[in-house]
Formats: C-alpha cells, structure tokens, sequence
C-alpha cells in the first residue's frame, strides 16, 4: 500500500460524504421545482445529519440492542467502502487491484440488509414488515443487477472497474453487443431507484404505509449514519452508472491538450456533471413521476420484464463478443 | 411451522391518518388477518355547546364541525331550521347557497385525488392537483371573505351577494376547471401505476354498500343510485334535474373498488360545473333573506315549537341534521348529527379483512374520512367494563393532575 493509497483512502470518504449530501440537497430542490414547490435550500442535509447527531439516540426495549446498534455503522462502513471502488473521473480508484465488481455487489447489498437486520432487531410490527419488504425487493432485483455486471464480465474479460473505466464499452463492443449494453444500461437504470430505496421502489420504507418502516425505531446518531449511507450510496450508484457506461473523458471528446492540476480539475468537473445527469435522471425524475408500487407488482416487474431486458442484453453481448 | 403474526397498530397517530383515529391490524406476512377499527378519539362535544346557544351562534358552531368541508354542516343546518319554524329562503339566497354548495364540493373532490394519490406515494399528483385547487379557494374567497369556514349562510338566506362582477370570474373558473377536470380524468384514470394500486382495492359490491349503509361517492360507486340532491331535493336542486353519478352510466359497470370512487368524483366535478353554471344563468332577483333582522329572526325562534329532520348532499354523502325548537329558549334545545363519515367507516373492517398492508392507506383514505365530522359521542369504561360518568371522570382527572403534581413535586 502507497502512501497514495492511503490518502486516497482518507480523503475519499470525506469527498463521498460532501458530494452524496450536495447531490441529495440538489435532489430535493430539483424534484421541487418540478412539483411546483420551491424546495429546501441545497445545504438542508447537512443541516439534517447536524440536527440528527445532536438527539438523543433511543433503543427500543425490546430491541436487541448491540445488534441495532451495529447495522447502521455495518451500512455507513459498506458505503465509504464503496467509494474506494469508484474510479473518480480520470483517478484510480484507490482500492483498485484488491477487488472489483463483484465486491461493489456485495457492497450494495450489504448495505440493504444491514437495514433489513436493523429492523428485524428494532422489533418493532413495522420494522419487521419493512424489513420483510425489503428482503422480497432484494431478491427480486439481485438477479438483474448480477446480469449486468455478468454482461461487463463478458465483454471485458475482466471485473476490474478501472479497466472497464479506461476503455469505453461503447468502443469495445461490436454493433449486435452495443445494443446488449444498451439493454443492460436500461435495467441497471431500472434496478437503480430500487437499490437506493427511492419512489416507486421504496415500499420498504413507505411513510403512509408502515412509518417509514425499517428506519422507524432509528434516531439520533444511529439515523444519521444511515442518512449518510444513504446519501453516500444515491452518490456512488449513479457514479458506478457513469463509470460502467459513459466513461468519455472531455479530452477524448474535446481533443484538448490539458495537463497538470487543469487536466485533473477539468475531468473531475466534467465527471462530477455526468454523475449529476445521471443522478437527476435516473433518481429524481423517477421518484417524482411514479406511485409506489405494491410488493408483488414491484417484484413482477424485477422478475420479468427487467429480468426479460437484462437476459436478452446479456445474450446479445455473448453473441456481440 | 406456523407463520408469525405481527400487531400493526394503525393510529391514532400515523402518516396515513391526517386525524386520529385507530385501525389495529393483526398481520401474516403482507396479509391482515384481523383487524378492529376504533373511534372516539377526536370528540368535541360541539352539539351539547349548540344546545346551550342560540340558534344563529349554533349555526357558526356547526360550520366547524368539518375541518375541510365548512359549508356542508351549515347547509344541512339551515334547511333543516326553516323546515323547522317553517319559513323559506328567498330565491335568490337558494341559487346562491346551491352555488357555494356546489363550488365546495369541488374543491373537497380535488382534495381527495390529492390525498388518494399522496397515500401511494404520487406526491407530485398531490402537489399538481391542490396547485390546480387554489383557483376555486380564490373564488370563494372572492365570494365570501375567507378560504374557509364562509360563515355566509344565515336561517333563511345567505348573508352575501353574488355580484356581476363576482360572476365573470366565476365563469372564466368554470372554464379553467372543465380543461382541469379533462387533464385530471386522464391522469387518474389512464396512469397505469394508479390504476395497478386502485383497480381490486377496496371493492365494495352493492349488496355490502346497502348493507353497511354506505353514503355518498362510496355507495355510488358500487352502483347504488343514492344522492340528497336527486332523491329529496331542496334549494335550487329543486328545479335543476340533478342525477346522481354512479360508474355504471360511465363505463357500463361498477365494480365499487378505488378506481371507481376516483371515477365517480371525477365526473362528479363535471357534474358540479354544470349545476353553478346554470344557477348563474337562471339566478333570479330578489332580497336575500327572509327575516333580516337578527333579532326578529331569534325572537321568532323563541315563539317556535317544533321539530325538523333535513339533509345536505355534502362531497363525501348525505349530512343529516335533526333540531328541535322548544319554544322556551332561542336556540335548539336537541340538535343531532349525522355525518357521512360515520356511515362510511363501516366499511373498513370488512375491506381490510384479506387485504394486503400495502392496502391499508388507500382503504382508510378511499371514503375520505372525517373524524371530526364522526365523534359525536365518546365513551369511558373503567377496568370492569362499567361506563364511568362524567362526574366521575372529572374527578379521576383532577386526582391525576394532582398525583403527577405530587411526584413532581410542582406547588402552585
């Protein structure tokens, strides 16, 4: 391990934190003004996670405690750890070379069922039935997240994110595997609101049904590490989209002669922007157009017809390669 | 193995809920098993307070039995009072009370898509649809001074004036809510999500809704041909041909589930279009009150013995008021109370027995509950079961106060 790496390691993390509550405060005012709201200012959730580490943090009696106490710093430490698998922009990802795709998939599920848990062991009737929710929407969209990174796999013989990062897919697929990848680019899309717990997949935690379920017994410091985690996980999905599929840097495009500090600071803006796009697209226009759906719709549409697109992309890049 | 059950208690306070009352579910899985439904939880005593009021002051009292729907409580009130000492409002003032009858009915119907949409998450259909709401909240603000809670309707006339100008502006809101109503029928009732969530829930056959003596939108959605306005006209309903709206006129069918209340409302607003805009036509010229003087108008109450039973098609269903003038006071010496809530609520318990948790916001959301419209009566039972007075409640309550004073160690 370089120093390098260590700072990396140290200065990730915190960039993570900054960037996941800017893009959550951009969320909000964004989905705002599209609901003809004016929205809260930008900075609102660093304020939220100010005001959540200063209240009391209250463990249910019948709770188990250490184990409900566990699962939000579990969640918090699999999404920092994620962002050490994230090439930013034209950097490696500090952990490179010590795991790849198939570790950001154990990553985001982790994160998942250290809430599941958290809820099993808050015993609380709507913690449990969020926490059962969640285990059914986990596995149902599991299999086509696998696809994806299965199709990655394939076409680049490789699970290293940097590797895949280096060399744009659409450069290395042929015409017929193009079309996989964007079948694939789709289901990840479609996958995407559901691992973050976002409208129309956030049944798990739906405020009129079950008070916000999983997290209705968490407060204080526990709730704001999952407010991180959360936070920090919208961040890295959409980052993992941009890295996975539209990984051009503007001197690509642009033909520029950057070098030095302007070289980096560009293609860190430039990456910073994708992640945005993809953020407001793939999140926030979807959280606001859609009702929730009921379990067993949200896990029809997983089992088949997302399952249905992932399946044909993942054949059409084995026929492409 | 058998399957572990959870108790999911549902209220008095919870997010679904926007007033309190309790739903205890028993749950397997996703499926409830059991369930009780609880009232009493919002009881304000408001028809004893009327009883120690005189009639004009019990009027005003009554427009706060609502929270959202002020004028359906005075309607009901008023035309039950004339009945009552036998007088009749002016023409005018019936034009004008079937107006603002009707202006309110819109706004609580828009309300509700809101809330229906919002208990499934859709909350940028909320926010859209009570965007669209506030037109009409400016109009009767217009009209008569606040957005709610009017206090325009008197004992025999209303107490304000639609005016030329009053009227161009009701127009041009007429012509804004036919394009409005056109792009919320195709919002409600073509979004495929929407239609997934409501299509099956809270399905209502005929049979049921006449046997819980559902009212209103819910009755009419399962088919049943039920409206005050058709069925016991009063005020300008009299003239107009007034034909309650059930699915079966629209689409052939009713299926009585959450999609069809959503349809019975929508068209319902077309239909409440209609009606003012053919009171604003014909509205014929007059004085707008029977018996001016407030005075005269108590004394005449005072001189009053007799009784009366009427109702108000209010937007959620029929609100019946029952007064009884003595003659020796000049204000009610019984007024009694039915609101469509209470009626309506009936139908939970039946609907949520097999239903999914998912279900439970749109169940309890579909009749549009309004639990201060429903507590008219709040009972207390000690530990035997035995029901405590309320002498004995009082000093119960004083006994606390002053244990927890003690523990605390608070002097006065």
């Amino acid at each position: 391990m370089t120093p390098e790496t260590l700072i990396y390691a140290f200065t990730f993390p915190v960039l993570g934190v900054f960037l996941g509550l800017v893009y959550k405060g951009i969320d909000r005012r964004f989905s705002a003004r599209l609901t003809s709201r004016i929205g809260p200012p930008i900075r609102q959730p660093f304020w939220d996670v100010g005001k959540l580490l200063l209240k009391e943090t209250v463990v249910p009696e019948n709770a188990i405690a250490w184990i409900f106490n566990a699962m939000p710093i579990v969640s918090f430490a699999a999404s920092m750890t994620l962002l050490l698998y994230i090439p930013f922009g034209v950097l490696k990802a500090p952990l490179e070379g010590y795991g790849d795709l198939i570790v950001i998939l154990y990553l985001l599920t982790l994160q998942s069922l250290a809430m599941a848990i958290g809820g099993f062991a808050s015993g609380s009737p709507f913690s449990s039935v969020g926490a059962q929710r969640e285990m059914v929407l986990m596995m149902s969209y599991e299999m086509p997240l696998a696809t994806v990174i299965v199709g990655f796999a394939m076409l680049y013989r490789s699970f290293s994110l940097t590797t895949i990062a280096s060399t744009p897919v659409w450069g290395v697929a042929g015409p017929l595997a193009a079309m996989g990848v964007l079948l694939l680019l789709i289901a990840l899309l479609a996958v995407t609101p559901a691992e973050l717990a976002k409208l129309p997949f956030d049944i798990a935690e739906a405020e009129t049904e079950i008070c916000e379920g999983m997290l209705a017994e968490y407060s204080g410091r526990n709730l704001a590490l999952f407010y991180l985690s959360d936070a920090v996980r919208g961040f890295a999905m959409a980052a993992l989209e941009v890295v996975l599929f539209f990984p051009f840097t503007l001197t690509s495009i642009l033909n520029l002669g950057l070098t030095g500090t302007a070289y980096y600071v560009i293609e860190a803006l430039w990456f910073l922007f994708k992640v945005l796009v993809i953020y407001l697209l793939a999140i926030t226009l979807v959280r606001t157009s859609f009702a929730r759906f009921r379990i067993e719709q949200a896990s029809r549409v997983f089992w088949v017809y997302v399952n249905i697109i992932a399946l044909v992309g993942l054949v059409l890049v084995w026929l492409g390669v | 193995m058998a399957k572990t059950q959870y108790y999911v208690p549902v209220g008095p306070i919870h997010p679904a809920l926007k007033e309190p009352i309790r739903v205890e579910a028993r749950v397997e899985g996703e499926k409830i098993v059991e369930v009780d439904v609880k009232r009493g939880f919002a009881h304000r005593g408001i028809e004893y307070m009327g009883m120690k009021r005189n009639a004009i002051q019990t009027l005003y009292l009554s427009e706060r039995i609502c929270g959202i729907c002020s004028i359906s409580h005075p309607y009901a009130f008023v035309v039950t009072a004339e009945k009552a000492l036998g007088i009749e409002a002016p023409p005018r003032a019936q034009y004008i009370r079937t107006i603002i009858g009707e202006l309110e009915r819109i706004h609580s119907h828009i309300l509700w898509l809101g809330v229906v949409a919002h208990e499934m998450g859709f909350d940028s259909l909320l926010f859209w649809t009570w965007k669209g709401r506030e037109r009409l909240l400016d109009i009767l603000e217009l009209l008569t001074g606040n957005r709610i809670n009017y206090s325009v309707f008197m004992i025999g006339g209303v107490r304000r004036d639609i005016k030329e100008s009053h009227v161009k502006a009701i127009k041009d809101m007429i012509s804004y809510y036919r394009i409005f109503n056109k792009e919320m029928k195709e919002v409600f009732l073509s979004d495929p999500v929407y239609k997934a969530r409501t299509r099956g829930v809270a399905q209502l056959s005929k049979k049921m809704a006449l046997e819980l003596n559902a009212v209103g939108p819910v009755a009419r959605a399962a088919g049943v041909r039920m409206d005050i306005r058709q069925d016991i006209p009063y005020d300008a309903y009299a003239d107009i041909d007034v034909r309650a709206v059930v699915p079966q006129d629209i689409v052939g069918e009713a299926r009585g589930d959450a999609y069809d209340i959503t349809m019975v409302r929508l068209y319902e607003i077309d239909q409440s279009l209609d009606i003012i805009e053919y009171c604003l036509d014909e509205m014929p010229e007059g004085k707008l009150m029977a018996i001016p003087n407030y005075v005269a108008l108590l004394a005449k109450i005072r001189r009053t013995q007799g009784e009366a039973i009427g109702a108000h098609e209010a937007p959620r269903g029929e609100v019946i008021h029952y007064i009884k003038f003595d003659g020796k006071r000049d204000g009610p010496s019984v007024w009694k109370v039915i609101a469509p809530s209470y009626n309506n609520i009936n139908t939970w318990a039946p609907l949520l027995l097999g239903a999914e948790v998912a279900d439970i916001p749109i169940v309890v959301a579909y009749i549009d509950p309004c639990m201060c419209c429903n507590d008219r009566i709040a009972v207390v039972r000690d530990e035997d079961g035995r029901i405590i007075d309320p002498a004995t409640l009082h000093r119960k309550a004083v006994e606390k106060t002053k244990r927890i004073k003690d523990e605390l160690g608070v002097r006065e």
